[in-house]
């Protein structure tokens, strides 16, 4: 068997290039992305850790990230439409309206 | 699985909210335009159905769905709260919708959603139950707080919510992969067997735990990471500011609760430390950059995350007079703060709001009330007594003291000291400034009712605390061990 | 089935890449040198289904499309769910069945929520 500390490196990995993404990249359709990549690194660490678990449960959970994966992206996708109508830009930099 | 009427029967109030939130999509498509505000009576009836059918469940604690779903005087008591908070929010928010243009239906059946995930949320037994109820109430949000789609800050504020909520909960899932890989299990009471004695595996349970607290501290907005809320909150419509910062917020706090003091109760001295610095860096933030707000939906938003910080304090020690005492807070903290929102969103000068503190000045000449009942709240979240706001703190300092953590009670009330001082701001400019803009406090019928609501029983919580005590003190059976 | 001490289970996947690679390889190269040679423009020009290029492709991409897109994501991802019930149809009976429709009605009023608000139309 291929051990399990290699899944875990695996999807820590993915983990931390789809958090290094979220925190460097400009462009909120990339952003957007690199949050599907960190919850796919977590989708393999539940597959993982389920089977070697021998419990199915987590399976069960990775249908359920998927399904609210979709409906984030549709939302986010909605919200950058509208965000784009009013600024024509997909700059994060640029959304500076409210101080922060 | 199969058929059991007892989980149907046991999540009916959900299943209503459900169901009558998919009636609200399709009757918006149907319905005209001028006739909106039915809908909204709709949408009352509903909670209301479901708040009946809720208090019909009391007393029954029950694991249903084979523990996904647990059914206790606790979630029963987060859900009246819920209730009760969605009701004022509807009051409050029929004339604001027309004057915003923003009078969509879709706003009441997304209302109901998160309400449904709200509810989810509280009485979820299991990580799976109580991730899907995080999200179907963030989704909603996300969407509402974007209501006004021709409005940049809205839009704007939209965005950034949406952004770190799904970026948050991307790292609490990671935390809850960890959980299970190290446990083998999901349920919450599972969880908890096993990491009393987690073996070799304890830096496993340790990045878990430390994952899903990130996100708990997101979803409650306590420092470090409350840099959403002052943005979102100013952004979003105001009735949709309220209810976020009402109920949302305490149905996070629900599960922050249950699953600190359920799963991880046996390493209780890993995380007391991280919640006592959370706990004192909101109340240190939340206190002392509010000072400098001069937007009243801002100050608000940093008071909101300086209240995190106090009510956290109570989560240091699972006992029964902790527990008593954030029930307490919160239901206060509702009333309070849906009832400041809703006298913000009736301040009206050409057009849009009187969100600025300078917009309140003078207020006290022109409609006394409207400056009295803005005065009540105002000096119940700074703790001044009679008010319940008062109350709500002497009973968690009270259990901090017991919990054997007397300086950090003191550090608590030399922050609400300081934080008095803004709240005192507005309402000295109330009271003590003549009036100059041309700002016009514009209530309705429904709206009169809604603050009559909240402002009373911030009032009656605070004088006459009994039948709400012993409604709480009901409600803490069968949590405990 | 494959595990660390036999690598020699991993011996036909190293086939398979070396045969893929090779065919790919020697066809290109074989290709190259049996053809006549005979370059002009029309021939060099990238086509659409035989029409001629009218702009680069590079262009922004009508809203619209991410409308669909995000009708489609949500109405294609209901499959997860389908396909575990198909698989276990038999076990779950009855149960699993009323449960599936009552996904469906759900659904189905998203779906009438779209096509009521025109997000189906082009225009």
């Amino acid at each position: 068997m291929v051990p399990l500390s290699w899944y875990v490196a695996l999807s820590s990995f993915l983990f931390l290039i789809g958090l290094v993404g979220v925190l460097i990249r400009r462009n909120i359709v990339i952003v957007l992305l690199c949050i599907e990549i960190m919850l796919n690194a977590v989708n393999i660490n539940f597959v993982a850790f389920s089977k070697y678990q021998h419990v199915i449960d987590a399976q069960i959970f990775v249908f359920f990230v998927i399904t609210v994966a979709a409906a984030e992206v549709a939302i986010g996708l909605g919200i950058i439409i509208a965000i784009f109508r009013l600024r024509e830009t997909i700059n994060i930099d640029e959304f500076n309206i409210l101080k922060l | 699985m199969s058929f059991s009427a007892v989980n149907i029967l046991g999540t009916m109030p959900e299943i209503y909210l459900t169901f009558f939130g998919c009636i609200l999509l399709i009757l918006e498509t149907m319905i005209p335009k001028e006739k909106r505000s039915w809908l909204a009576y709709f949408t009352i009836i509903a909670l209301v159905f479901a708040m009946v059918a809720s208090i019909g469940l009391n007393g029954k604690g029950l694991p249903l769905y084979s523990g996904l779903y647990i059914v206790d005087p606790f979630s029963n008591f987060f859900k009246i709260i819920i209730y009760i908070a969605a009701i004022i929010t509807i009051l409050f928010s029929l004339p604001y919708l027309d004057q915003e243009d923003i009078h969509l239906g879709e706003y009441y059946a997304f209302i109901l959603f998160s309400v449904v995930g709200m509810m989810v949320m509280v009485s979820a037994g299991d990580l799976i139950t109580l991730f899907l109820g995080i999200e179907l109430m963030s989704l909603c949000f996300y969407v509402l707080v974007g209501l006004k789609r021709d409005d940049n800050r809205s839009v704007e504020a939209s965005f950034k919510y949406f952004l770190l909520g799904s970026f948050t909960a991307a790292i609490f899932l990671f935390g809850i992969s960890f959980l299970y890989g190290a446990a083998g299990t999901e349920t919450i009471s599972g969880l908890a067997g096993f990491i009393s004695n987690p073996g070799t595996l304890k830096p496993m349970v340790m990045v878990g735990m430390i994952l899903t607290l990130v996100g708990f501290t997101f979803k409650v907005s306590a420092v470090p990471f409350h840099m959403w809320t002052p943005d979102v909150y100013e952004g979003a419509p105001t009735v949709v500011t309220g209810f976020m910062a009402t109920a949302g917020k305490i149905a996070a706090f629900a599960v922050f609760l249950r699953v600190f003091w359920v799963a991880f109760s046996g390493n209780r001295h890993d995380w007391d430390i991280l919640i006592i610095l959370v706990s004192i860096l909101s109340m240190a933030v939340g206190n002392i950059v509010a000072i400098m707000q001069t937007n009243l939906k801002r100050m608000l938003a940093y008071s909101s995350i300086g209240h995190a910080g106090y009510a956290l304090m109570a989560l240091l020690l699972p006992n029964r007079e902790s527990l008593f005492a954030l029930l307490f807070y919160v239901f206060t903290y509702m009333f309070m703060t849906v009832g400041a929102f809703g006298v913000i969103l009736m301040m009206r000068k050409k057009g849009v709001e009187g969100e600025e503190i300078e917009d309140f000045v003078g207020l006290s000449k022109r409609h006394p009330i409207a400056a009295l009942v803005m005065l009540i709240f105002m000096f119940s979240l700074a703790g001044i007594p009679p008010f319940g706001g008062f109350l709500a703190k002497f009973y968690i300092f009270f259990a901090v003291v017991h919990a054997g953590y007397t300086w950090l009670a003191v550090v608590g009330i030399i922050f609400a000291a300081i934080g008095a001082y803004y709240y005192l701001k507005v309402v000295m400019a109330m009271y003590m400034k003549e009036p100059n803009g041309s700002v016009v406090f514009h209530s309705s019928l429904m709206g009169r009712i809604a603050l009559a609501l909240t402002a009373g029983t911030t009032v009656i919580l605070g004088v006459y605390p009994a039948p709400f005590v012993a409604y709480i003190k009901s409600s803490l059976a069968l949590f405990i061990p | 089935m494959f595990s660390q001490s036999h690598p020699e289970h991993y011996v036909p996947i190293f086939l398979f890449l070396l045969v893929a690679v090779g065919f790919g390889a020697v066809s290109l190269t074989v290709g190259k040198l049996i053809r006549p040679k005979n370059p002009y423009k029309d021939k060099n020009a990238p086509y659409e289904c035989g029409v001629p290029p009218i702009n680069d492709a590079r262009e922004r991409f009508s809203v619209r499309y991410y409308v669909i897109a995000m009708l489609f994501l949500v109405f294609d991802v209901e499959v997860v769910f389908l396909y575990p019930w198909a698989v276990d149809f038999d076990r779950l009976g009855l149960f699993g069945l009323v449960e599936m429709m009552i996904f469906i009605f759900i659904l189905l009023v998203g779906y009438v929520y779209a096509w009521k608000k025109e997000a189906l139309e082009w225009d």
